[in-house]
């Protein structure tokens, strides 16, 4: 009986950041995927498990929690000192690994998931992207990633001179935005471009990939 | 005598009065530093050096610099954890998963539909902007949705991430109050028990009237 276990779906970013924490910290756990597709996560009895009827769900003994930031911060300060630390215990340090924790949900993410909606998920289903729609969401995240190169010239990683939580946030609708057009706004971003290359390649992202890859071909 | 905080912006923004309220709960001596928004001081060079978005507050302390006023909140707690209100952020991990919890789903279901409801109800008549009706329609749609989500979880619970306040239940104030006092839309709240309870409670903390003091005593924008 697996001590934890994720509920969501490989096609969700919020799940995959999870998943990204738990092979950075080289936790064992159950994934028990929910079809979206069919509608689970929005009936019993998903929804008495996160009545807001989004994945992922987070099962770890005692603790049940849902929203993939609170899961992966809870996380972090549980396993931090086995394996990788992706969070700090001196105030100082984790509160701007907690503001860029922030800037990724506020900033970064509303305009990241609006490109990705347009320029991959209704092209899948068949629908044609609505250029006015992606113009402004490539000038919004255009404007995050200005921030981001500045402040990469500062700081080796987002949070600090470490790979924190702020940094694994990013991986999913970064690999997704790499696929498509919109990959000009990191391409043309030196610092954003060296950063995204280097988060993408660690080895807990790949095992990411690879239960997506698996699941594909299944 | 510590050196107080530095908190950047104006006490009637929403995010400024959530660090207002959290550094009330802590006892934790501040300074605010007004920031002149309807003159653009928030998008000039010397603000983006603190907070390169152009938004409020940025936040100063013991000699760092701080954005995001949910990480200021973490972070006051964090630092200064042995004053005033201890149990804010949870005093052991279980708690703490849960206020977590609650607080993202604050800033993630909540903001959004309520901040753009605040924004078109009690600003922009203010400022003279035309509202959206189309947008106020959708919002109270997806507000009312995610209220439905509380009335259930409050008849479990007295607050949302469990038996005491939290921090989760502080990140509502500002705008439940701009919308219970400043709109009509009041309703949205008081009509619903739990809701309306939990309001109530929430609303007439010491700390909380004290925000709402300092908004009304500003007399320029």
């Amino acid at each position: 009986m697996a001590v934890r276990k994720v509920y969501g779906s490989l096609n969700s970013p919020a799940t995959l950041k999870v998943l990204a924490c738990l092979f950075e910290h080289d936790l064992d756990f159950e994934f028990v995927p929910v079809n979206l597709n069919a509608g689970e996560h929005k009936k019993k009895p998903f929804l008495s498990m996160n009545p807001f009827g989004q994945v992922p769900v987070y099962e770890d003994g005692g603790i049940k929690q849902f929203e993939s930031r609170a899961i992966i911060r809870c996380m972090g300060f549980e396993y931090g000192k086995k394996g990788e630390e992706l969070i700090y215990w001196d105030a100082r340090k984790q509160a701007i690994v907690a503001n860029w924790i922030d800037v990724e949900g506020h900033q970064f993410e509303p305009p990241a998931l609006k490109l990705i909606f347009e320029m991959v998920i209704k092209p899948k289903n068949g629908l044609a992207p609505d250029h006015g729609v992606v113009a402004e969401a490539e000038a919004e995240l255009g404007s995050v990633l200005d921030v981001y190169e500045a402040r990469l010239a500062k700081s080796k990683y987002l949070g600090s001179d470490r790979y924190t939580i702020a940094d694994v946030l990013h991986l999913p609708n970064l690999q997704s935005l790499l696929g498509t057009k919109a990959k000009k706004l990191i391409e043309s971003r030196p610092r954003v471009r060296a950063w995204c290359s280097e988060i993408l390649a660690r080895p807990a992202w790949g095992k990411v990939l690879e239960m997506k890859r698996d699941k594909a071909q299944a | 005598m510590a050196t107080p905080v530095k908190v950047y912006g104006p006490a009637m923004s929403t995010a400024v009065s959530r660090v207002l309220a959290c550094l009330l709960e802590k006892n934790v001596d501040f300074q605010l530093i007004p920031v002149n928004m309807s003159k653009g001081e928030h998008k000039k060079p010397d603000f983006l050096k603190i907070q390169p978005f152009g938004q409020v507050p940025a936040f100063e302390d013991d000699g760092i610099s701080l954005f995001e006023s949910r990480a200021i909140c973490r972070y006051i707690c964090e630092k200064y954890a042995d004053q005033g209100n201890k149990g804010l952020y949870g005093t052991n991990p279980l708690a703490k998963a849960s206020i977590d919890q609650w607080l993202e789903a604050e800033g993630q279901s909540f903001s959004p539909p309520s901040s753009a409801l605040v924004f078109q109800l009690a600003f922009a008549p203010r400022m003279k902007i035309k509202q959206d009706q189309v947008a106020i329609k959708q919002n109270e749609e997806k507000l009312s949705k995610v209220l439905d989500v509380y009335e259930k979880r409050l008849q479990e619970t007295r607050f949302l991430a469990g038996e005491e306040f939290s921090l989760a239940d502080l990140s509502h104030l500002p705008n439940a109050q701009y919308l219970v006092s400043a709109t009509d839309r009041g309703e949205l709240f008081t009509s619903r028990d739990n809701v309306g309870r939990w309001w109530d409670e929430i609303s007439s903390r010491d700390s909380w009237k004290k925000v709402v003091d300092m908004q009304q005593k500003k007399t320029s924008a």
